[in-house]
């Protein structure tokens, strides 16, 4: 198959000032290498162009949303790898320490669950329970902010991840 | 499955599994170019249909987590991930 999905060096430079912005603003960090962001940029374009959505461009994805929401950039994975490693799996965002370079990258290992799991995690509803609440907590699985209202907001204020990205917490 | 072979001196058999858009994966096999040594590549966000799957269940064996790079040296070893070092330890180089 020929890839006919090129996207021009104006449009990953745009985005690129985009997303570097969108991060500074919320408290998370580019990787420093620019060539190296730019080529991820690239890749989350083409991603939109082949499935309709940003799906991170180290991970194989189904081409069906609803199997690939974890993994639409920022992924699900990013705060626990950026926190536990210094960068998230394909290394777009890096923490504080490797944009100071006082930490080195290394190979990431892949923190979302292989395949068979993903399946059983999702058939199985979380289980935390406060039956007194007045209002049910919506958690946002990128960010982790929480919120207590009828439903999760449009777009998370923290993380401006959408709404599909909320999961029922409590 | 599509497989492109890259010439280059023979230091075993090397099949790597990536994407296209991984730029982790373009690090690998720019270091296999490097080291000058012969290998096969597909990536497999190009493949289509029972293509894919087929090289997916390849992929998964070894490597349950189905993630990219999958570099398989000699149909007995899998390095998963830009490792230099290991990469250069299974080639002995």
């Amino acid at each position: 198959m020929s890839e006919e999905n090129q996207i021009s060096q104006r449009e990953i430079g745009l985005e690129y000032e985009r997303y570097k912005r969108e991060a500074e603003s919320s408290g998370y960090h580019l990787n420093p290498d620019v060539a190296f962001t730019r080529g991820l940029i690239d890749g989350l374009l083409v991603n939109e162009r082949r499935y309709g959505y940003r799906s991170c461009p180290c991970r194989l994805a189904s081409g069906k949303k609803d199997e690939d929401l974890d993994i639409i950039c920022p992924c699900d994975y990013r705060d626990p790898d950026v926190m536990e490693y210094g960068a998230c799996y394909c290394a777009l965002y890096v923490s504080q320490k490797v944009l100071d370079g006082t930490q080195q990258l290394t190979s990431i290992p892949e923190r979302r669950p292989p395949p068979a799991l993903r399946k059983k995690a999702a058939a199985e509803p979380g289980t935390a329970k406060i039956g007194t609440l007045p209002l049910p907590v919506w958690r946002c699985k990128v960010c982790g902010y929480l919120c207590a209202r009828d439903g999760p907001p449009e777009i998370c204020p923290i993380c401006k991840a959408k709404k599909e990205r909320f999961e029922r917490f409590i | 499955m599509k497989i492109e072979h890259v010439e280059g001196k023979k230091a075993g058999k090397l099949m790597l599994y990536a994407l296209s858009t991984c730029i982790w994966c373009k690090k690998t096999k720019q270091l296999l170019t490097d080291l000058g040594v012969e290998y096969d590549y597909t990536f497999v966000d190009l493949l289509q249909g029972p293509e894919k799957d087929e090289t997916m269940k390849i992929v998964e064996k070894w490597n349950p987590e189905c993630s990219f790079p999958t570099l398989v040296v000699n149909d007995s070893q899998c390095i998963v991930g830009f490792k230099e070092k290991e990469i250069k330890e299974a080639l002995k180089l």
